[in-house]
């Protein structure tokens, strides 16, 4: 695979996709504030993978990567729908968003 | 372009579509009529589904063959179970709208899209359009903030869920340098040959797939979910939506994984002798029969993963029996778990079934008969899925697996005939109130598959073996 201009090549792409994959998963765990924090993460996650995608895409000169990765932002916009209509109704019976009100039920 | 293979799945998605359209544009509430739509095209479908042949289309996106077959009808199966036994329960809830049975109908369109999947892609968009469904079921009950809760949980946990499996997706693309699975089969033939990256892609293809099956150590949600979902949910997500990602696991790592066994089966080895005694300690606490059912079901996807681990057709088998078994166990133990009504509010507590024997014998009775099968004493069906997985686990020389399946089972045992205890010998407390024809009808139709399965199991084992027969083929 060509290296870019300025010495890019596909080990510099996946270790940002890594770096933002392993922020995404820390914001989800270590996040004690807020329900939108969460959201916000997994939408980090899913395009961390894009970038992933992206990268082989061009690397290994193959389309399948890229059209996956239009497909991965269509569903990431429903599942942020989906995401905030579930805040919104837990949000209408709690009357908070606060991760550690999240605890009815201890499993 | 082969359109004709992919008519079941088209068929199923249009009609829903359709149902919805007839929901939405009544001015009277069709909530009744939806469902029985829903049960019809699901019959449709499945008589579609038996005359597909075995090919691939859409450019080898798509695969149609006995593996498929036999998935899609037990997917068909669990749908229509769950879809009658809710009609009663979400009436009584007051929760009762005809985007109901739409949106099983739509996780059962995702479900069916899994099990043919010839291609990442496919794998991908099918376990998309289940789970998004099922995050809506889950927070169904809009005023209930048990299930909101529930729904929440569901949510962040599975969206994580399938954000790994998709990284995971990514690396096995890059590293293999195709999505195609029959492709990745011959870039992965040598498995000295294969990357650092496509070990960790499939390590997190599984930990993807673990999480939607709810094994240990991916379960966490399991419990809490069960609890605050409404009933009719918790026996949906029991049932169908457990055996799409079954299946799929068993294609991925039999299909583009299958030269490469070494470096998937310690992991399914470990998952499965962790759900196996997650399963069985964890429960033996539980006073609430919904978080019970949550660890029963934990303990079962372990001993289901049993036949995987084992890495041969038998084994493949077993599990496609064992899936077969626990779709029928399940959705029958909900049909009496959601028949658990007093004045007019659901109960859910264990102590609630006290002295039932007295009150309603036939509820007591079937209830039994679902335990009994599930702790696996014979000869009732679930008896049969655990014996032929843990034959293949000892044809494959992996006594440590079977023996601590065998314990664990002994083990879970004591929970499944603590129930019965309960309802047999403990004084008796108020009746339940009149339980509805439709839940009864489940009720006696698993009920009855459960005791008598062992009359005639040939059609049921041929199948499966044939299934089996078509993922090696």
């Amino acid at each position: 695979m060509d290296v870019g201009a300025h010495g890019i090549g596909l080990g510099q792409y996946l270790t940002v996709a890594a770096i933002l994959l392993v922020l995404g998963v820390f914001g989800i765990f270590l996040n004690r504030k807020n329900v939108i924090v969460i959201l916000m993460s997994i939408e980090l996650i899913l395009l961390a993978v894009n970038i992933n995608l992206v990268a082989f895409s061009s690397a290994l000169d193959d389309l399948a990567g890229q059209i996956l990765a239009m497909f991965v932002l269509t569903v990431a916009a429903a599942e942020a729908a989906i995401g905030l209509a579930i805040v919104v109704v837990y949000f209408r019976n709690r009357g908070s968003i606060e991760v550690e009100d999240v605890n009815l039920m201890k499993g | 372009m082969n359109w004709a293979l992919a008519a079941p799945e088209l068929v199923l998605a249009v009609s829903a579509l359709g149902i919805l359209l007839n929901g939405v544009l009544r001015t009277r509430d069709s909530t009744i009529l939806c469902t029985v739509l829903a049960v019809a095209v699901c019959v449709i479908t499945a008589v579609l589904v038996i005359d597909t042949p075995t090919a691939t289309a859409f450019g080898g996106l798509f695969v149609s063959d006995a593996f498929s077959r036999y998935s899609k009808l037990l997917i068909l199966a669990g749908t229509v179970l769950c879809v009658v036994l809710s009609l009663d329960y979400n009436s009584r809830q007051r929760i009762s709208r005809f985007e109901f049975p739409v949106l099983m109908l739509l996780s059962a369109v995702g479900m069916m899209v899994m099990s043919s999947a010839n291609n990442l892609m496919t794998l991908y968009m099918g376990l998309e359009l289940q789970s998004l469904a099922v995050y809506v079921l889950a927070a169904f009950a809009r005023d209930d903030i048990r299930s909101a809760e529930a729904g929440l949980k569901y949510f962040v946990l599975s969206a994580l869920a399938s954000g790994l499996l998709l990284y995971g997706i990514s690396l096995a693309y890059g590293f293999s340098g195709s999505m195609d699975f029959s492709r990745i089969a011959q870039a992965v033939m040598d498995p000295a040959g294969v990357s650092a990256g496509l070990t960790v892609g499939i390590a997190f293809i599984i930990a993807g797939l673990a999480f939607k099956l709810s094994a240990v150590p991916f379960h966490m949600w399991t419990p809490d979910v069960y609890e605050g979902a409404p009933t009719s949910v918790t026996a949906f997500m029991s049932t169908a939506p457990k055996v799409a990602p079954f299946v799929v696991l068993l294609r991925v790592m039999f299909g583009p994984f299958g030269h490469v066994t070494a470096q998937w089966q310690p992991i399914i080895v470990l998952i499965s002798i962790a759900s196996m005694l997650l399963g069985s300690f964890a429960a033996i606490a539980q006073t609430n029969i919904k978080r019970l059912m949550a660890y029963s079901s934990i303990g079962h996807m372990g001993y289901a993963l049993v036949g995987l681990a084992a890495g041969t057709q038998t084994g493949v088998r077993g599990v496609l029996v064992y899936l077969l078994t626990y779709v029928v166990m399940s959705a029958g133990s909900f049909s009496c778990i959601v028949a658990m009504r007093r004045r007019g509010l659901a109960v859910d507590k264990i102590a609630d079934l006290s002295g039932l024997a007295r009150n309603d014998l036939t509820l007591a009775t079937l209830l039994a008969i679902f335990m009994f099968s599930m702790a696996g004493v014979p000869p009732l069906a679930g008896f049969f899925g655990k014996l032929l997985v843990f034959q293949a686990a000892v044809d494959a020389g992996m006594w440590t697996l079977a023996i601590i399946g065998v314990l664990t089972s002994v083990v879970s045992c004591f929970y499944y005939l603590r129930v019965i205890k309960v309802m047999f010998f403990d004084a008796s407390v108020a009746p339940f109130d009149v339980r509805s024809r439709s839940l009864s009808v489940v009720a006696l139709a698993t009920g009855a598959f459960t005791l008598i399965f062992f009359v005639y199991p040939a059609p049921f084992l041929g199948a499966a073996n044939q299934a089996a027969r078509a993922l090696f083929g």
